[in-house]
């Protein structure tokens, strides 16, 4: 049986686990998985951009996947970069198996405001569906009321659903990989 | 346009670069492909369309902006934009100098990566659009428009094409209905002003103070009802092309004015004092014999010479009448599309008939009979019972054979042709204004 599988890289079991495992759950209709993770964060650090490569992230997450994994999420607490833009919140590969995610830049404290554990875990959840999304073959959603629509700084995660649009929600059913495990997801 | 028919290509030596921005492109649903040297991104660029291409500067071999260089030989239109790790003052504006749109900074903030990438393709939907509505107004040429195969309309269409190029002033002869107006247009959209509007002037209905203010505009108050400003039809042709029709028909006094401004190309509104310059081509066209008025003195000899440059002789339907058939075809392809009717040809002996006939109105009678005809034909074909007066009158002859009675049906034919216009029926039977008042009143014909 097929699983996306949630991996939080150095932090534990984190408290906002239960809310990410039922709403992926929901938007793609597949059983998720919790799963430690041995990755060393500290590889990853690049020292002239005082960050973490989420590129490097990404390959050591799909290195050696569970039997059972269709997708792997990777969720990280440090700030990402890829080394053309100053940050990323997320990345993932197309048509692929991984994708990671950062609560870094989620949180309000990044901001210099206090801290609205509630309002990052609803951000993080909106960005793993996303970068999930991309995963599953979806490409940037140009309506604006789509979890899939491109975000490229917080307010835009904030002004965004949590949701798929009917246009994305018909190309992720088209999509062959999604078709070719239909009988292990869910039904309404 | 939507994002997958749009290409990018990323050229850059960093490979984590490359592989970033591409990723971050073909989520965007971009079509993406990446090179990393100068060498290989000019190969993609012979085998497939790109629209905007991201380049680095500091490349192995030929750096970027050389393969800038070379690209916007390729293409001027390929939207370039520079990044770099090691911005510099001179290397920024060499690149933007170059036709680069953009100047950007390696790492860049995936915000302005956003805006900077939409701002691009914005541009190239603007390129491709303009691009796309010149071939449309190439495509116009009006020549589709002028049916025929005889050698009359050929050497016509011929010189057409000749004279198109040029910016000489042009002189249209031909009897009414001939269409000189379209080949008038047809000169245009094949200049080199087609992108500017050809303004067409009727010079033959104006009284003398309409003509002048029609040509050269007039100030605010410069006569009673002149309430505003207004550009003449001079200024609006300013870089098109004038069409002076019926150039015949104009006064000595506006001869003497059109004389000046086709000399200096510069007017002065009326009621004016500021002079205007406009550049123009001028096209005229006549029905009258100007030769024969030049020497009567009812026409400008310095005028005629300057209008007459080029000459352009339009033949009469009557001597070319192969031209016949195709151009009744023509139009009934024409109103069966525009009057929604399932007309699709001519019986033979419509055409027969046509083709007998003299056509003193030209092509603008022979679509008016098919017109007619149009309008009465319920079936495939039109018929010669569907045929107006003069062939109904000449197939069925019921008025007799003298000439008396031919000469009768004749002018009345013409009367009902010309709409009553006197001055155009005269014009067609060749005979004064004062003849065919006299003639009217002989037949007792009522209007």
């Amino acid at each position: 049986m097929p699983y996306i599988y949630i991996v939080p890289i150095g932090q534990g079991e984190p408290p906002w686990a239960k809310s990410l495992e039922n709403m992926i759950s929901r938007s793609f209709r597949f059983d998720v998985k919790l799963k430690n993770s041995d990755i060393s964060l500290p590889d990853t650090f690049d020292i002239s951009r005082n960050q973490y490569n989420s590129s490097l992230i990404l390959l050591r997450l799909i290195a050696n996947p569970p039997p059972d994994a269709i997708k792997i999420l990777g969720v990280v607490g440090v700030d990402l970069f890829i080394p053309i833009l100053t940050f990323v919140f997320g990345e993932a590969q197309l048509n692929g198996i991984g994708s990671v995610v950062s609560s870094h830049r989620l949180d309000d404290r990044f901001y210099g405001l206090p801290e609205n554990k509630e309002l990052m875990t609803q951000r993080l959840i909106k960005e793993a569906v996303h970068e999930l999304g991309h995963t599953f073959g979806l490409i940037h959603c140009r309506d604006a009321p789509c979890v899939m629509n491109a975000s490229t700084y917080v307010e835009n995660i904030d002004q965004k659903p949590v949701d798929l649009c009917p246009s994305c929600q018909k190309n992720l059913k088209a999509e062959k990989f999604y078709q070719r495990f239909s009988s292990f997801r869910w039904k309404k | 346009m939507k994002p997958e028919n749009l290409g990018i290509l990323v050229v850059d030596d960093e490979p984590s670069v490359r592989n970033s921005l591409c990723q971050w492109f073909k989520i965007d649903g971009y079509r993406v492909d990446t090179a990393g040297e100068a060498n290989e991104a000019l190969k993609k660029l012979q085998d497939n369309h790109w629209d905007i291409i991201l380049l680095d500067i500091k490349m192995p071999g030929m750096d970027g902006l050389d393969l800038q260089k070379r690209i916007k030989q390729i293409n001027k239109n390929i939207i370039t934009i520079i990044i770099t790790a090691f911005a510099s003052v001179d290397s920024a504006v060499r690149a933007l100098k170059e036709g680069a749109f953009d100047y950007v900074v390696k790492p860049i903030d995936p915000d302005d990566l956003s805006h900077l990438i939409n701002k691009a393709v914005e541009r190239r939907k603007l390129v491709n659009e303009n691009i796309q509505l010149r071939q449309r107004v190439e495509e116009l040429t009006f020549a589709d428009d002028i049916v025929g195969e005889s050698q009359g309309i050929k050497s016509v269409m011929k010189m057409v094409s000749t004279v198109a190029k040029t910016d000489s002033t042009i002189m249209i002869r031909g009897e009414s209905g001939t269409g000189k107006e379209l080949i008038a247009r047809a000169i245009h959209s094949n200049s080199n002003r087609k992108y500017f509007p050809i303004i067409a002037i009727n010079c033959g209905a104006y009284p003398e103070g309409l003509l002048e203010s029609e040509l050269f505009g007039h100030e605010k108050g410069a006569f009673t009802g002149a309430i505003y400003l207004r550009k003449g039809k001079l200024e609006m042709a300013n870089k098109g092309t004038i069409f002076l029709d019926e150039i015949g028909n104009i006064s000595e006094k506006m001869q003497m004015d059109l004389l000046r401004v086709i000399e200096t190309k510069q007017f002065v509104r009326l009621g004016g004092d500021k002079t205007i310059s406009a550049d123009f081509r001028v096209i005229s066209a006549t029905n009258k014999d100007l030769e024969k008025a030049v020497k009567e003195g009812g026409f400008r000899e310095d005028l005629y010479y300057r209008l007459n440059v080029v000459s352009i002789v339009l033949p009469p339907l009557r001597e070319r009448k192969s031209d016949i058939p195709l151009l009744a075809r023509h139009f009934v392809n024409y109103y069966a599309e525009s009057m929604n009717k399932n007309v699709v040809d001519l019986s033979p002996q419509t055409l027969e008939v046509l083709t007998k006939y003299a056509w003193p109105g030209n092509i603008r009678e022979l679509r008016n009979v098919i017109e007619r005809a149009m309008v009465g034909t319920n079936g495939k074909r039109i018929e010669v019972k569907t045929l107006s007066s003069p062939f109904l009158s000449s197939s069925n002859s019921p008025e007799g054979n003298s000439l008396e009675e031919i000469e009768k049906a004749h002018i009345k034919n013409i009367l009902e042709q010309a709409g009553w216009n006197i001055l155009q029926a005269a014009n067609i039977l060749k005979i004064s204004r004062l003849t065919l008042y006299n003639k009217i009143k002989k037949y007792n014909f009522q209007k």
